[in-house]
């Protein structure tokens, strides 16, 4: 290209210079177009893979006779509710059992005790690196016997569970409350309300609490979005989960699995979308649950 | 009763005398240390104190000397290998993905939208994703009927959802998203001035990539690949719901092991977590030391 435009015919110098100018651009914008082309391609193939499961499991939803009766078969399972309300539950109580832990530590930490920040960092990191099947073999090996039967019991099981998920939330909600107490001076609230005659308790829950309401909020939502999708756990310890009602609706309403398991995206969707809106204006964190 | 303790620090002494104090302080992270000492680290003991102990409760290394078994030993090979194709194949894919977006001169929308879009799908794993591959590309799925009417089947030329190629197929669906948010950061780090200071020394689209965008992006690139590694090493119900438990990663044999002790050995159960817990630990050090190193450029 570049060599047609600098024909010896042109005898002056200038023109040629231009002339060469012009084409080393069109060159280069052939060469940026050619390059958007794939980008363009890339982009599409992606998307394609992203969006075809969603279409696939849409349309699977839609065979059912009579036409959208797979949505209404849904709405009148009793385990539908009943399921999403266990793990909506199970999801508050793990929220306000690690709320009442965490912050009071992550407070602690950052007011007296910085050393022991390394120790506590270690231990929210652990769920990262003993996955939920290793957590819950652990847990049921350890609570399966005397002295404590956890498992024995249907509440004990619960229970258990409940504590396996807020060791589960424990990395994302240390980590909120730590970024939202970085942003405010804890030091100075602390000692102006101790001045006023305040508690720890009243500190805790009257001046602390408040000034975290954000960051506890997005780590409430993650934690939200883990329990109530979470599978490994649940099944082993046998609970009537959102998960496990879904796993097991194919043995007997294929159809209807198809419905519920895109109401599952789009629940998906909804806590991510609270998550941002509450995380607007923060720098923007990547969050990733743990239901693999 | 930590009361009394709080007046003298609280004017700015440092905790630098040990002792008395020194309790009253560490008094303040009991719950948290209680909470996870017995549902975490207790447990985590359990599965060490088993994986040491032999059948006639001696101390012993025979547990993972029984990790070579066929059985343990495909489990972990598998486990790998998914995990290091969809990492591989994940990350490649997902950074040309976020590439494009950012520096591919698409519109602006685009790059919100699969934004947007990646982090709600690497938040979709699990019982729904592995449901919404087998309706798309299962035996009956919406992908492969179109395809039997075009007179190709799948599944006549050897493919199958329910083995470890279409285990891999199903994973990229949370890998390739993850890969797309966690590189964003450094593709957006790679400043402009310097793909112009190259070209005003003559430098061409190669040796560009060569010398100057590659050694910046690599340990951004490495790491973020390493999460991914990870990332599918512990997945469970993704597995599970896809091949109703018969595909040996040692996820699944894991599970197996509890509910019916598959391995005819409690100890090596033991050893087979422990290994999981191992490797979990190497990656999650390779990461942070990875993300340590892509610092120094990208600020």
């Amino acid at each position: 290209m570049t060599d047609t435009g600098a024909g010896g015919t042109n005898r002056l110098g200038q023109g040629v210079e231009a002339m060469q100018g012009e084409a080393v651009d069109a060159a280069g914008k052939e060469r940026k177009s050619r390059w958007r082309f794939a980008w363009w391609l890339i982009f599409i193939a992606g998307s394609l893979y992203f969006f075809l499961p969603l279409l696939g499991t849409f349309a699977f939803s839609l065979k059912d006779r009579p036409f959208g009766s797979a949505y209404t078969k849904i709405l009148a399972d009793p385990q539908f509710f009943s399921t999403l309300g266990y793990s909506f539950v199970i999801g508050i109580i793990t929220i306000i059992v690690s709320i009442s832990i965490m912050v009071p530590t992550a407070f602690w930490v950052r007011l007296r005790m910085p050393r022991a920040r390394p120790i506590v960092e270690f231990i929210t990191l652990l769920p990262f690196v003993i996955p939920p099947i290793v957590l819950v073999f652990g847990l049921i090996r350890t609570y399966s016997q005397p002295p404590l039967p956890f498992t024995h019991t249907s509440i004990g099981s619960t229970a258990l569970l409940v504590c396996a998920y807020v060791v589960l939330s424990f990395p994302y909600m240390y980590r909120a409350v730590d970024t939202g107490l970085r942003s405010m001076d804890v030091q100075s609230l602390t000692e102006a309300a101790q001045s006023l005659g305040a508690g720890w308790i009243r500190i805790l829950v009257q001046v602390i609490l408040p000034n975290l309401r954000v960051a506890i909020l997005s780590g409430a939502f993650l934690t939200l979005a883990i329990v109530v999708g979470e599978f490994t756990i649940a099944l082993f310890l046998a609970r009537p989960v959102f998960a496990v009602y879904l796993s097991r609706l194919g043995d007997t309403a294929p159809y209807q699995q198809s419905a519920v398991a895109l109401i599952s995206f789009g629940l998906t969707w909804i806590a991510m979308g609270l998550i941002a809106v509450i995380g607007r204006g923060g720098r923007g964190r990547i969050t990733v649950t743990g239901n693999r | 009763m930590t009361d009394h303790a709080l007046p003298p620090a609280i004017q700015g002494a440092p905790p630098a005398r040990p002792g008395r104090r020194f309790s009253l302080t560490w008094f303040g992270l009991t719950p948290f240390l209680l909470f996870s000492t017995l549902f975490l680290l207790i447990p985590a003991a359990y599965l060490v104190v088993g994986s040491f102990t032999g059948q006639d409760g001696r101390l012993t290394l025979d547990n993972y000397a029984g990790l070579t078994a066929p059985l343990p030993l495909n489990a972990y090979l598998t486990s790998i290998e998914i995990s290091l194709v969809t990492a591989l194949a994940g990350g490649i894919f997902g950074f040309l993905m976020a590439y494009a977006v950012i520096s591919g001169g698409l519109p602006r929308f685009l790059r919100i939208s699969l934004f947007t879009f990646a982090g709600v799908a690497s938040n979709f794993a699990g019982v729904p994703l592995a449901l919404a591959f087998i309706f798309t590309i299962g035996r009956l799925g919406l992908l492969t009927t179109f395809l039997v009417g075009l007179g190709f089947n799948p599944y006549d030329a050897g493919f199958s959802l329910y083995s470890k190629i279409g285990l891999e197929i199903v994973y990229l669906y949370f890998q390739l998203p993850l890969m797309i948010l966690i590189i964003a950061p450094a593709i957006d780090g790679l400043k402009k001035e310097w793909r112009e200071a190259s070209e005003n020394m003559g430098a061409s689209q190669v040796q560009y990539w060569r010398y100057v965008a590659l050694p910046v992006l690599l340990p951004s690139l490495l790491g973020a690949m390493v999460l991914l590694f990870g990332n599918a090493f512990g997945a469970q119900a993704t597995a599970y719901q896809l091949t109703g438990g018969f595909i040996n990663i040692v996820t699944i044999l894991i599970g197996n092991q509890l509910t019916g002790d598959v391995l005819h050995n409690v100890g090596v159960g033991y050893a087979l977590a422990m290994g999981m817990v191992v490797i979990l630990g190497v990656t999650l050090i390779a990461y942070s030391w990875l993300q340590r190193r892509s610092e120094r450029w990208l600020r």
